[in-house]
């Protein structure tokens, strides 16, 4: 590595510590209701929404009221994101006239865009029309992030309050994430990545004649729009096919790496949200660090690893499937960052990383999205892993678990351990299905151990809700269409209903001052407890499933082929 | 209920901002529209925020403002275009520098409807099998020695399949080619060398991303060399 490239890792880590606290400070008081002042205007739209709608944001619901709100509201976004897909050749804006999906591909679609994971079995120039993309797609972008930080905001009143029955108003919740949040970051941002480069537009491709005469069609479309907010709201699913690689998506290095801070920004600033919210500044550090350390530890490796080169090829700059203008250090930072947060755009193929990067990559998803993972998203799995963390310290020293002064009783136990353990049986159990039967093996299209690698990836990408892949596997099957909507699906909402319910449940317990027996919740004892049980959680897992892909795949590297 | 807190700027408060408000209990639902109901109206007034005037303001604005990028970055000759700078298009040919290779390469042009990567990983015989091919090729093209290394970018495909840039390295290996299929005479080729120089984009702002060049701008500017 050279001295560039560590200039561009501790700028970007420098860059968001920085925005981090300040942003979710912001959060914070958003959430908390109190508009800054500036954004007065805002707030005049907020009312006439609530009005429209004909709902009080004031009205509190108990935690069963508020997942009924939040699954009627995504079931309607699925039906109508398919059933755009389904029609989209007799409806406007399709210049390119694209015909309708096919129904299992649509399905796909339309669970992988409302779930925030953004698996994409098709490439949108070739596949979807304009106004599915902006109308269709884009606005599951926006409400799958506002839903994740929905149940995060629920999740922490239950930790904050006190005898209470109630954990908020889902509707309220959803539009302020959109509307102060998503939204105005979402403008700025897309403004500033068409300055460089990036296609933003309603025309019909245009074809062009070639240097040397040749015929090229030059695929256009309102991608800048798209791309802020898939990587704003942790959604990845890219406008073009090879996402992030793409020139018009990702076309310079400081698009890249705009990209990659919008990537980590809302995932890490909603842990200081979160600080403010329990009160307790030092806690939320911790979170930060435990998340921070695990986001290094496998950025080391990965760094480590492809920076050796392919033996088999005299070891040269490992370039398949990355870009000129990013070169290998950025390739395997936005890899990284990816796949701890739960984003899942990409800026190289990580199916032609070396084995030990993808490893990380696939690592990262395994654990369950909790290293930053998605807006909201990943700090509600993290909070699964704490109390799992709490619960075996008070194991330790025989004291009965206390969470910022509730008590953990055997309910909310089982319920984060359904949410840390829902996303590995659907890895695992699925993985075992795709490779027991022929239509699960036809897709797979790299030889030796590097294919159970594609397999594996696919499904802890979507149980984990991520979306990026193994992009070599051919997924556009109705087996893998058909599967992977029950894995992105359960890999949702087999983790926020748990979480709401646990908010509940929380919300209803007295607080229990803390005392000289109760473990602390901050400090580098208890970031050190967390790492590891997040990490063995993980490794006890998946350890027997990562050997016989990657780590195998590594061990042969430059002294067999397949 | 007003509390010291709300006189502070919001990033000054350390508290349980939504406990200063004391923990609210639910109110009997007064007959109001059921959640589906409202779910649905909710979704229609969101998709038309964030599915329609969200990107048409950016739409506009992006006119507006950028009307090239947004347009694509059409570059022309003579008035007509040949293609966008952001995207590599194929060149057979010994006139112009070579792109990266494409897995999207069928033969006349790189796939761009839908472009492509060829996703092989590093145990793949496939992708050896090619990478010695192409640094074969390039070696014959170039009157290279055979154990002289070949820059890795044009060994290896690209992650789109259109990268549009190739390492410096790879733009200076090409420039005897090119002078010689053009018949350049020796002042000519020294100022394609210069072009060469001048064509490469150092790492922006000083420190981002790789040195590069852009290979249809510098074809362009090929094309005016006299």
């Amino acid at each position: 590595m050279k001295r560039n490239d560590w200039l561009q890792l501790a700028a970007y880590f420098g860059v968001l510590l920085a925005l981090a606290p300040l942003i979710g400070s912001y959060l914070a008081a958003v959430f908390g209701g109190a508009i800054p002042r500036w954004l007065a205007p805002l707030k005049a739209v907020e009312g006439r929404i609530y009005r429209a709608v004909g709902t009080s944001p004031d009205r509190e619901m108990r935690w069963t009221e508020y997942a009924i709100a939040l699954l009627w509201f995504n079931l309607v976004g699925v039906l109508v994101l398919m059933g755009l897909q389904l029609t989209q050749q007799w409806l406007p804006l399709n210049p390119a006239g694209l015909p309708n999906v096919a129904w299992p591909l649509a399905l796909n679609t339309a669970v992988s865009f409302v779930t925030n994971t953004n698996w994409q079995a098709y490439s949108g120039e070739a596949t979807m029309s304009y106004l599915t993309q902006v109308l269709g797609l884009a606005v599951q972008n926006f409400v799958s992030a506002g839903t994740g930080m929905a149940v995060l905001l629920a999740l922490a009143r239950g930790l904050a309050r006190r005898s209470a029955s109630t954990v908020g108003n889902f509707w309220a919740d959803l539009v302020r994430s959109i509307l102060y949040v998503l939204v105005p970051l979402s403008l700025v941002f897309s403004l500033v990545l068409v300055e460089q480069g990036v296609v933003q537009n309603l025309a019909p491709y245009q074809e062009v004649t070639t240097l040397e005469g040749a015929k090229q069609v030059v695929p256009l479309g309102p991608a800048a729009s798209q791309i802020a907010i898939k990587q704003i709201g942790t959604n990845g699913g890219g406008f073009f096919g090879v996402n992030s690689a793409h020139p018009f998506e990702n076309p310079t290095p400081l698009t890249n790496f705009l990209q990659m801070l919008a990537i980590l920004m809302l995932p890490a600033a909603q842990v200081f949200m979160f600080g403010r919210m329990i009160g307790s500044r030092r806690h939320a550090w911790s979170l930060f660090s435990a998340m921070l350390v695990l986001l290094l530890a496998g950025l080391g490796l990965a760094l480590w690893s492809e920076t050796q080169g392919n033996p088999a090829l005299a070891n040269l700059a490992p370039l398949e499937g990355k870009e000129t203008r990013f070169g290998v250090v950025n390739s395997v930072l936005w890899a990284v960052t990816t796949t701890a947060a739960s984003n899942g755009s990409v800026n190289a193929m990580h199916d032609s990383l070396s084995p030990l990067s993808g490893l990380v990559a696939l690592f990262n998803l395994m654990l369950g999205e909790v290293v930053f993972g998605g807006v909201g998203a990943g700090l509600y799995g993290m909070l699964a892993f704490v109390v799992l963390t709490v619960f075996m310290a008070g194991l330790m020293v025989g004291r009965s678990p206390e969470y910022l002064g509730k008590r953990l009783e055997q309910r909310e136990m089982v319920l984060a351990m359904i949410a840390v353990l829902a996303p590995c049986v659907i890895i695992l159990g699925f993985t075992a299905i795709a490779l027991l039967t022929e239509a699960g093996r036809s897709g797979v299209t790299n030889a030796g151990p590097h294919g159970l690698s594609q397999v594996l990836y696919a499904f802890a990408s979507m149980a984990g809700n991520n979306g990026s892949a193994f992009a070599g596997l051919n997924a556009n099957t109705i087996f893998y269409n058909l599967l992977g909507a029950v894995a992105m699906f359960v890999g949702r909402f087999g983790i926020i209903l748990p979480m709401l319910a646990a908010a509940g449940s929380l919300a209803a317990k007295k607080s229990c001052p803390p005392s000289s027996g109760t473990f602390p919740t901050h400090g580098p004892l208890f970031v050190l407890l967390l790492v590891s049980v997040v990490f063995i959680v993980g490794a006890l897992t998946f350890l027997p499933a990562l050997t016989l892909g990657p780590v195998v795949e590594h061990l042969m590297l430059g002294s067999r082929v397949f | 209920m007003k509390t010291s807190n709300d006189t502070l700027p919001f990033w000054k408060h350390w508290g349980a901002l939504d406990s200063i408000v004391p923990a609210p209990q639910a109110v009997p639902p007064v007959h109001r529209a059921g959640p589906l109901a409202v779910a649905c109206r909710m979704f229609l007034v969101l998709s038309l925020l964030t599915g329609m005037i969200y990107p048409l303001a950016v739409t506009v604005t992006a006119r507006v403002c950028f009307p090239h990028q947004a347009a694509g970055s059409i570059l022309k000759r003579d008035g007509q275009p040949v293609g966008s700078e952001w995207l590599a298009q194929r060149v057979a040919g010994s006139q112009y520098f070579w792109p990266r290779p494409s897995a999207g390469d069928d033969g006349t042009n790189y796939a761009t409807v839908a472009s492509a990567a060829s996703n092989l990983g590093p145990t793949s015989s496939n992708l050896i099998a090619q990478v010695r091919a192409r640094a074969d090729e390039f070696r014959a093209a170039h009157h290279l020695a055979d154990d002289m290394a070949v820059p890795a970018d044009m060994l290896f495909a690209s992650g789109s399949g259109l990268d549009p840039h190739i390492s410096p390295a790879s733009a200076r290996l090409q420039i005897p080619r090119v002078a010689e299929a053009r018949k350049f005479d020796a002042a000519t080729t020294e100022r394609l060398c210069k072009l060469v120089e001048q064509s490469i984009e150092p790492r922006q702002l000083g420190f981002l991303g790789e040195e590069r060049v852009n290979v249809l701008r510098l074809n362009l500017a090929l094309d005016l060399l006299k």
